[in-house]
């Protein structure tokens, strides 16, 4: 059989190759998007769904910031809003010098237009009564919000199929070899992709493709744990986090408050379950921020597999090994919000039209460099 | 006196979850052989849902267990026995589970327990399939009508129609007539002549046939209206069930009434050995995929046994024999001596029950589902027919946990248990392909729904 013959194949249909493959679509580029699974389905589809700027380094604010536009614009690029809304992202103190860390970061990032608004303990109660006593304050991030990460990535992927795409799913990339010019990829089954370029949008499984081409990235595989209860009478309408870390929220529509913090242990066959101890500090840590918790029931909870680096950027750049070889992929567990900007940049990457700001941060190489400075 | 066994040397116990028939012959059994296990249960006295014990039963046991009260009693009086002399955990629940160990829940209070062999004998719940107006006030589970029965000693009604099919349909319409409701009809999807076909098979079990001949017949000789190939169209009313719509040999047929019990088979409740790893098939006669298990009860997985309704639907009977061949074996693989003899007995018993159990199967066949569009499917997440179907086409989907992720199918409360069965003959329906090619959905804890602030009690 003749391989399909693309100018880009995508490996990994996760929501930064699937939207990298509509972007890519959108210039008119022939693209193959190829997933060892279906679309969407690993952590762009299992995340807690928070889309949230606030908190981000100012290298990622960049991309944040143009994301923010493409969340917007949902309904006309891929057909759905993904249950998308602005409504707002809450990071809370538990003490004075968190307050003054979520202040230092407003002053930060104030060339960003965040709108970052700190708010004291005694505001905090009043706009938001549903949270528990002790919290030092706030930061307030109005247009942050959240969106259904089932329903994005799948929907980015049947967008860009729709618009010509190869959409390749259920097929697990095996080998690659060089063809002329081009990389010649077989899958397990023996279908073969003929591409000029390759993205590795591979997440987590990302550092195993990167081996396969001969680039050894120090990706760490992690195991985020969440849970979701159910449906309760409204409590809060923004995203909540904590300064610190450790524990996120936020409550759906259908009123369902989902949470996560802490991490979970892998199983064979590329699965993981939430982890106990995990589980017992949610359920410590979630009535104390919203005590109507307190009286919820649990219906679920789950875990996702998840690729991080160290200083907690993802890698988004060409291989300095392999010609034509861009790697996208460790987003760290923050990788939901800027993914659909992600995609489009390394659309334009791929095809010779654009760049990275503060691209040393993102970096293949930048271990490299450390490792010469020291 | 306890001989010196593996759980006297500071090693895990021997578990059992379920006190139905299968969990308390098979603990029945360590303890015989001197092994004395942990026996954890959701309700609070032994019975499992067949043998269901009310806190305060009236009337004979006759009337809530029909033909089978010795057997129920014999099972409840093991079962005290049990309490007395085994650790025995009553209304406990097990919410979770990971190789080695259980995660418990009882009183709110939470324990992880760790086994050195475990038995699941979790049982059976309504295979719940959907139809107009089932999630209308008034319309019962088979199964759920005879609980109430059982543990109430109350009957939904007074005017009450049963339908679906299984010969649980036959026997709750026969106790709820006798308990004094005003049983209108029964309307039994399956055919007359596969049930005559069947015959053969089910005279392996005389005992058991004269038993469903006798209530067919107890039916029909008060007046009750008994109709096979019957089809179920719909429950009708503004607030609660007022009608139930049936197409009987080709003709529409309506009954005004105050409730309808319907009965489209029993599922079995195999949570735990899917977050145990165990391995499943697919199981055509149920429609269902089963955790795999060698002919005494061994699972795939590391020390994890079998028995019951919840590894595939065998019946009470059954039931008893498998959760004792599960506990020889458990006892044997632990180098403790068991009567071969014994397991010949059982396997010789359990394999002329199995062919009453084929028969059982061709007489009253699962029914597949089908329904339009603007029938609820999930009833916890409101996700319809329509919504489903189109879902299925967009997205070209193969598998019912893609279907649960596009469409919130078995996202609620509970978890799929009751609409998964529905969910997956539509699916399947719809996308022209074979039940058993689109996979079933990842169990995934709590089991059943867990308190948020209990959690916090867990000991890392």
């Amino acid at each position: 059989m003749n391989p399909l013959k693309t100018e880009v194949a995508i490996i990994g249909a996760g929501l930064v190759g699937a939207s990298a493959a509509l972007a890519l679509r959108r210039m008119g580029v022939a693209t193959a998007l190829i997933d060892s699974g279906a679309s969407g389905a690993r952590a762009s589809g299992v995340n807690f769904g928070g889309v949230r700027r606030q908190g981000r380094s100012i290298e990622q604010l960049y991309l944040a910031q143009r994301a923010h536009g493409i969340w917007s614009r949902l309904p006309e690029l891929i057909g759905t809003d993904a249950e998308y809304v602005r409504s707002g992202h809450l990071k809370l103190a538990r003490t004075e010098s968190d307050l003054d860390k979520l202040r230092a970061y407003r002053d930060k990032v104030s060339d960003f237009d965040l709108g970052l608004e700190i708010i004291d303990a005694a505001e905090l109660r009043r706009r938001f009564p549903a949270l528990g006593p002790g919290l030092a304050g706030g930061s307030l991030c109005p247009q942050d919000g959240q969106a259904n990460p089932r329903l994005v990535a799948p929907a980015f992927a049947h967008a860009a199929a729709r618009a010509g795409a190869h959409l390749l799913e259920h097929c697990a990339i095996t080998q690659s070899d060089t063809q002329g010019e081009d990389f010649l990829l077989t899958a397990a089954d023996g279908r073969r992709i003929r591409a000029a370029t390759v993205i590795n949008a591979a997440g987590a499984w990302g550092a195993a493709v990167a081996r396969g081409f001969g680039d050894d990235l120090p990706l760490q595989v992690k195991y985020p744990t969440m849970l979701v209860t159910e449906p309760l009478a409204p409590q809060i309408g923004v995203s909540l986090g904590v300064e610190g870390g450790g524990f996120y929220a936020r409550q759906v529509t259908r009123g369902n408050v989902v949470m996560g913090g802490g991490y979970g242990v892998a199983l064979p066959g590329d699965r993981s379950r939430p982890g106990r101890a995990a589980l017992a500090e949610l359920g410590r840590t979630a009535p104390a921020i919203l005590p109507a918790l307190a009286c919820a029931s649990v219906i679920r909870c789950w875990s996702g597999i998840e690729g991080y680096f160290s200083d907690k950027n993802p890698v988004i750049g060409f291989s300095p090994r392999v010609p034509r070889l861009l790697h996208a992929f460790g987003f760290s567990g923050g990788g939901f919000q800027i993914a659909p900007a992600v995609g489009e940049v390394i659309a334009e990457m791929a095809t010779g039209r654009g760049g990275l700001m503060m691209a040393e941060k993102f970096s293949v190489s930048r271990w490299d460099a450390a490792a010469q400075a020291a | 006196m306890q001989m010196n066994r593996p759980d006297d040397l500071g090693a895990p116990p021997m578990v059992v979850v379920g006190a139905g028939p299968a969990g308390v012959r098979a603990a029945q059994t360590l303890l015989r052989h001197g092994v004395r296990p942990v026996i954890v249960d959701e309700a609070a006295l032994p019975g499992g849902q067949i043998y269901r014990q009310g806190a305060a039963p009236r009337g004979h046991a006759r009337q809530r267990y029909g033909f089978e009260w010795k057997r129920a009693q014999a099972i409840h009086a093991a079962g005290a026995d049990l309490a007395a002399r085994a650790d025995y955990r009553a209304a406990t629940a097990v919410w979770n589970a990971a190789p080695g160990s259980l995660d418990l829940i009882r009183d709110g209070e939470l324990e992880t327990l760790a086994y050195s062999r475990l038995l699941l004998a979790t049982g059976a719940t309504d295979r719940v399939l959907p139809f107009p107006g089932w999630t209308l006030p008034g319309v019962y589970s088979l199964g759920g009508a005879q609980i109430a029965l059982k543990s109430q000693g109350c009957v939904f009604g007074p005017r009450i129609v049963f339908a679906g099919t299984g010969p649980l349909l036959y026997l709750v319409a026969y106790q709820y007539a006798r308990a004094g409701a005003q049983v209108l009809a029964v309307l039994d999807q399956a055919s007359l002549g596969g049930q005559v076909r069947a015959t053969p098979a089910l005279l392996s079990q005389p005992g058991m046939l004269a038993k469903g001949l006798y209530y067919l017949g107890w039916l029909r000789a008060r007046g009750v209206s008994v109709h096979h190939n019957a089809q179920l169209d719909a429950a009708q009313g503004d607030s609660r069930v007022e009608t139930v719509r049936a197409t009987i040999g080709g003709q529409s047929c309506a009954f005004a009434c105050d409730a309808l019990a319907v009965g489209h088979g029993l599922r079995a409740e195999t949570q735990l050995a899917d977050l145990l790893d165990c391995a499943f098939d697919f199981d055509a006669g149920q429609r269902a995929w089963l955790p795999r298990r060698d002919p005494d009860g061994r699972s795939s997985a590391a020390s994890v046994y079998l028995a019951g309704d919840g590894a595939g639907i065998g019946g009470a009977v059954m039931a008893e024999l498998a959760g004792e061949r599960a506990a020889l074996a458990m006892l044997a693989d632990s180098g403790i001596a068991v009567s071969v003899a014994r397991v010949r007995s059982l396997a010789r018993r359990q394999a002329k029950w199995a062919r009453f159990r084929r028969g059982l199967d061709q007489a009253f066949p699962l029914p597949a589902a089908g329904c339009d569009d603007s029938v609820m499917v999930c009833r916890c997440e409101e996700v319809r027919a329509g919504t489903l179907r189109a879902a299925a086409e967009q997205y070209a989907i193969d598998d019912l946990n893609r279907l649960k992720a596009l469409t919130r199918i078995g996202m609620g409360l509970c978890q799929g248990r009751m609409c998964q069965a529905g969910a997956a003959e539509l699916l399947a329906d719809c996308r022209g392909l074979a039940l058993a090619d689109i996979g079933r959905l990842r169990g995934q804890a709590p089991v059943k729904p867990l308190n948020l602030a209990m959690l916090g009690g867990v000991e890392p």
